[in-house]
């Protein structure tokens, strides 16, 4: 037989395509997926059928429209579903900027699985979770050492929530000095995250934002105009979305605490600084890390996930509690007074990503962790210089080098094309990639930002770079098949047009079987 | 290069010393430290970190296995805390499901490489909106909590007033995760609630309703357990001065209690854990929203709503975002409130919960939780000096048991079942101590009736006076 012929430079993919109906069209009468418990004899002898107490007015009049479907149909289902997801581990994800997809160790998610893991309820006395509460313990001291800062909360369930408890800190200390009313302003930067002018907004402050200067750094200048006795807060990320690391962050941090001003550190983007530099020396007073993010948790299609939040000394007494202590042999819960925030989240967190972390913490060692912020920033580089040379791509602002992720823009190919990073959004797909374009607002025109972590080998980058020239080429020759796609995947291109028309809009089956009508 | 290490890391390909020297070569650089040159000398950590040493896959396993061995667990004692975070069935299907690599390790694909996620969580919008009767359901929340607090706040913006009122009876930990996302924008004040039956005391609710009133929120099942049956007349009086009545649920009594639709909720929430979540310390909890499918509603909320429509080619469903400009990340702090990751897949697993348990399952789920939960407070307050603090009211899977006249404190009665294998209820003596020494025990359909006489033989053995 004759040698096949592999040399083709992109892969030659078709996502699954199940034609799936939506699961209540699997109804059939009678079918049943599941048999719950029931009552033994001895009990229904005793009590009867249990519902009899329930006053006639709140009992369900009408069973819920559920459907019955067998349960080796419900497994199908969700399984075919499944294929038609490109989750992280099926792809070379560095498409996804800003979020650190980075490969999720199997062994992790096997640790969770451990019934002396899943089945702990979170009041059960501390005596009975040494174990977790020891996990807890390491993780914070870990947190510590890696960030600078002097004590952690787990409670915070994603960054957004870590957000939010930072701007309820910042109030809750400058009501402390009988400051809280006068201070009503937080200053953040347009490449910082959204839920940071949103969660500070939550908590009733004014939002100052700062845009960069013209080599992409947030401007020195423009936040000694906006500091004054008004200010409560400096919430930043560094480096910001661009990939740019703001060298005098710790002069940005002193002209905010000389105005009064409490500097919170959004981590997101810490990938690139593990064991390099830390929060503390930087002037923050608190700062986060996303464990769904740097630290090897998943992302679960958008949670449950974790932003461990890290305060200084002077602040820990704001902390939501309880926080975990060690008083020498016993692992403890400690409450916290009524200066504290109180909570933001239930009970003690997402503990199955306080504890995925802490292995791929113990996985990694203060060498490997220096590794992964090293090699973060080296992918990144390689990548950076590669899409360069793309026709039509272009990253904006400072011509230097980058810490571990860019933010790009196709203005050029736009220019020329016609074709938009929307587009090339839908075309990559078409390749078994993923390509995010931006946050909003579009300051850098036409944007893409791609993160290519640690986790992935030379080989991989260069497939995803392979694609960008391919999907360039194609818009300087063939602009119809980028705008048109995606035409490999599991569906077409969506037609848009209902989904912010009330009348029309469906956000369940039965809104859609009311809204709608067949022909 | 780690100098400990004379390998490549087996998650960090490049750590190859031939392929990283060749890429930083290409990049046109002569060592790894350059890299950072960006960062100033004098904000550089110039030690090694002080944490232990790496681990092999091996290696992690026992220690990690070791560390979680001196946890005792729920499967292995007999567990009868809830409050919050409940012992439920689950169906082997859940744990598939949500253990399928492509869904745990997905986040923010497009519609088209992603219609897996869309569909699943759209179905889940679907399948929760049956459950509670209404035709709107978010993307899932943090948890009940954090439901609560952000429809109190749409109510707020709906209303435009500040005053949210709120049963003496809600969970203390919820209140405390309600007041700190309301303050300062909004204020909470609280209903007291009858001192013989635990329901909302209505002349203390009409007294209170007024002109700056947002919201009334209320519970069903309430967090001691309680059937509050006066859900008609509650939603009737935040609606006589133009409030929002908001009624958080939990999800898995609905097959046998009437839906607060019926009695006249505009906003439902509650909790997803019961349906389908493991416990796991209490990371298993996800909030939800869901609401009529009115304008003035669904522009009010921060989260995603995922929904269907067609695409270029007829017979294809796709699945968007719903008006997504309403959204943080479309306007930052211009957006509602804000949102991010939250606990998409904990809506996925629920979804695949209700489209196993169907109609009837869950029927007949809510019929045992009740039949066994009505078994456990009679067995128990048979035993003399235990009664029930509410026992004239209807509870669903937990209800109030009081040891005052033991002479035991519920921590004395906790440790000591502890001992025989058994964790208690929830020591509520810090949280209401005016009611002395009281607990608030769970029976879920896990229980067998086994376990409940154990349950009931332990705690006479325990307070039986010589």
């Amino acid at each position: 037989m004759k040698r096949i012929r592999r040399d083709h430079k992109v892969r030659q993919f078709h996502q699954a395509k199940w034609d799936e109906p939506v699961i209540f069209e699997l109804h059939r009468p009678g079918e049943r997926g599941v048999i719950p418990p029931a009552a033994e004899a001895g009990i229904t002898a005793e009590v009867g059928d249990g519902i009899g107490r329930i006053p006639s007015s709140m009992r369900r009049s009408i069973a819920p429209r559920l459907p019955e479907i067998g349960q080796a149909k419900v497994l199908r289902h969700y399984l075919r579903l499944s294929q038609e997801t490109l989750g992280s581990d099926l792809n070379v994800e560095i498409g996804q900027g800003t979020c650190t997809m980075k490969y999720i160790p199997r062994i992790n998610e096997m640790l969770i699985r451990n019934p002396n893991m899943t089945e702990l309820h979170p009041l059960q006395d501390g005596e009975s979770v040494q174990g977790m509460l020891e996990i807890f313990y390491k993780l914070d001291l870990a947190m510590r050492e890696i960030s600078g800062m002097d004590a952690f909360s787990f409670q915070p369930s994603s960054g957004t929530q870590a957000l939010l408890a930072m701007a309820s800190i910042v109030r809750a200390y400058h009501d402390s000095r009988g400051e809280g009313d006068k201070r009503d302003e937080i200053i953040t930067t347009i490449f910082s995250h959204p839920s940071q002018a949103a969660t500070a907004a939550v908590k009733g402050y004014k939002i100052i934002t700062l845009h960069p200067d013209e080599d992409g750094f947030p401007d020195l200048e423009k936040l000694k105009d906006a500091v004054s006795e008004r200010t409560a807060g400096f919430v930043v990320a560094n480096p910001e979305d661009t990939g740019i690391y703001n060298h005098r962050i710790r002069e940005f941090t002193e002209i905010v605490h000389e105005a009064g001003g409490i500097c919170f550190y959004d981590q997101a983007n810490a990938n690139g600084l593990l064991g390099i530099t830390r929060a503390k020396e930087a002037g923050f007073d608190m700062s986060f890390f996303n464990l769904h993010k740097t630290f090897a948790a998943p992302h679960m299609c958008g949670g449950p996930a974790t932003g461990a939040l890290g305060v200084t000394e002077s602040l820990k007494r704001f902390l939501p509690g309880p926080l975990v202590d060690f008083d020498g042999s016993r692992y403890v819960w400690t409450n916290q007074t009524d200066e504290s925030i109180g909570k933001v989240r239930s009970f003690h967190g997402v503990t199955q990503t306080v504890l995925r972390s802490y292995a791929w913490i113990m996985s990694l060692g203060p060498d490997g962790l220096k590794d992964v912020a090293q090699i973060a920033v080296l992918n990144n580089n390689y990548l950076y210089h590669k899409i360069l040379k793309i026709r039509g791509a272009s990253a904006p602002y400072m011509k230097g080098r980058r810490l571990e992720q860019v933010r790009y823009s196709w203005k050029q190919l736009t220019d020329e094309t016609g074709v938009t990073t929307e587009d090339i959004t839908r075309r990559m797909c078409d390749f078994g990639l993923h390509y995010w374009t931006s946050h909003h607002p579009y300051i850098v025109p036409q944007p893409f930002t791609l993160e290519p972590t640690e986790s992935y080998s030379k080989e991989d980058l260069d497939e995803y770079i392979h694609a960008l020239e391919h999907i360039s080429n194609e818009a300087y020759t063939q602009p119809d098949i980028v705008k048109s796609a995606p035409h490999n995947s599991t569906v077409h291109r969506n037609d848009e047009s209902s989904l912010d028309d009330p009348k029309q809009w469906c956000i369940t089956w039965r809104a859609y079987l009311k809204k709608t009508q067949p022909e | 290069m780690s100098e400990n290490r004379t390998y490549a890391h087996p998650y960090i390909p490049n750590t190859v010393p031939e392929v990283r020297d060749a890429m930083l070569k290409e990049i046109g650089l002569a060592s790894m430290e350059q890299l950072h040159d960006a960062i100033p000398d004098s904000l550089k950590l110039k030690r090694e970190m002080n944490l232990p040493p790496a681990m092999t896959e091996h290696e992690l396993r026992r220690h990690i296995d070791g560390l979680l061995a001196k946890n005792k667990h729920g499967a292995a004692y007999l567990n009868f805390l809830g409050a919050g975070c409940w012992q439920h069935f689950i169906p082997a299907i859940c744990d598939e499901v949500n253990q399928r690599s492509e869904f745990v390790t997905a986040y923010a694909g497009e519609p088209y490489e992603d219609h897996g996620r869309f569909q699943s969580l759209f179905e889940y919008q679907s399948l929760m909106a049956e459950l509670v009767d209404m035709d709107v359901v978010n993307v899932p929340t943090f948890d009940w909590s954090q439901a609560a607090s952000t429809a109190i706040r749409m109510a707020g913006r709906i209303t435009g007033r500040t005053v949210a009122l709120l049963p003496k009876s809600v969970d203390p930990d919820k209140v405390m995760i309600i007041r700190n996302y309301c303050t300062p924008v909004m204020e909470l004040r609280f209903v007291e609630i009858d001192a013989e039956t635990g329901r909302m005391d209505l002349d203390d609710l009409r007294s209170k309703l007024s002109s700056d009133t947002a919201a009334v929120y209320f519970e069903n099942p309430g967090y001691l357990g309680i059937i509050e049956d006066q859900g008609n007349q509650i939603s009737s009086l935040a609606h006589s001065v133009n409030a929002v009545s908001i009624v958080g649920v939990d999800p898995i009594s609905l097959g046998v209690l009437e839906p607060p639709s019926r009695y006249g909720a505009d906003i439902v929430c509650g909790d997803l854990q019961p349906l389908g979540m493991h416990m796991n310390y209490g990371g298993g909890q996800a909030g939800f929203i869901a609401t009529r499918d009115e304008e003035t509603y669904v522009m009010e909320y921060p989260s995603r709503l995922f929904g269907i429509v067609p695409t270029e080619v007829e017979g294809e469903y796709g699945f968007g975002d719903v008006a997504y400009e309403r959204t943080s990340f479309a306007h930052r702090e211009n957006g509602k409130e804000s949102v991010g990751t939250q606990t998409a897949l904990w809506g996925i697993t629920a979804g695949v919960y209700l489209s196993l348990l169907g109609p009837s399952g869950m029927q007949e789920v809510g019929e045992t939780i009740m039949q066994k939960s009505q078994y456990a407070a009679k067995k128990l307050s048979a035993i003399p000096g235990v009664s029930l603090r509410f026992g004239g009211t209807a509870f669903f899977k937990e209800f109030v048991v009081d040891f005052n006249d033991t002479g035991l404190t519920v921590a004395q009665i906790n440790q000591r079942l502890t001992a025989a294998g058994i964790f208690g209820g929830k020591d509520l003596s810090d949280a209401y101590p005016h009611w002395g020494q009281c607990a608030l025990y769970c029976v879920t359909e896990i229980h067998s009736q086994a376990d409940l006489d154990r349950l009931a033989d332990a705690i006479q053995t325990i307070v039986h006076k010589p």
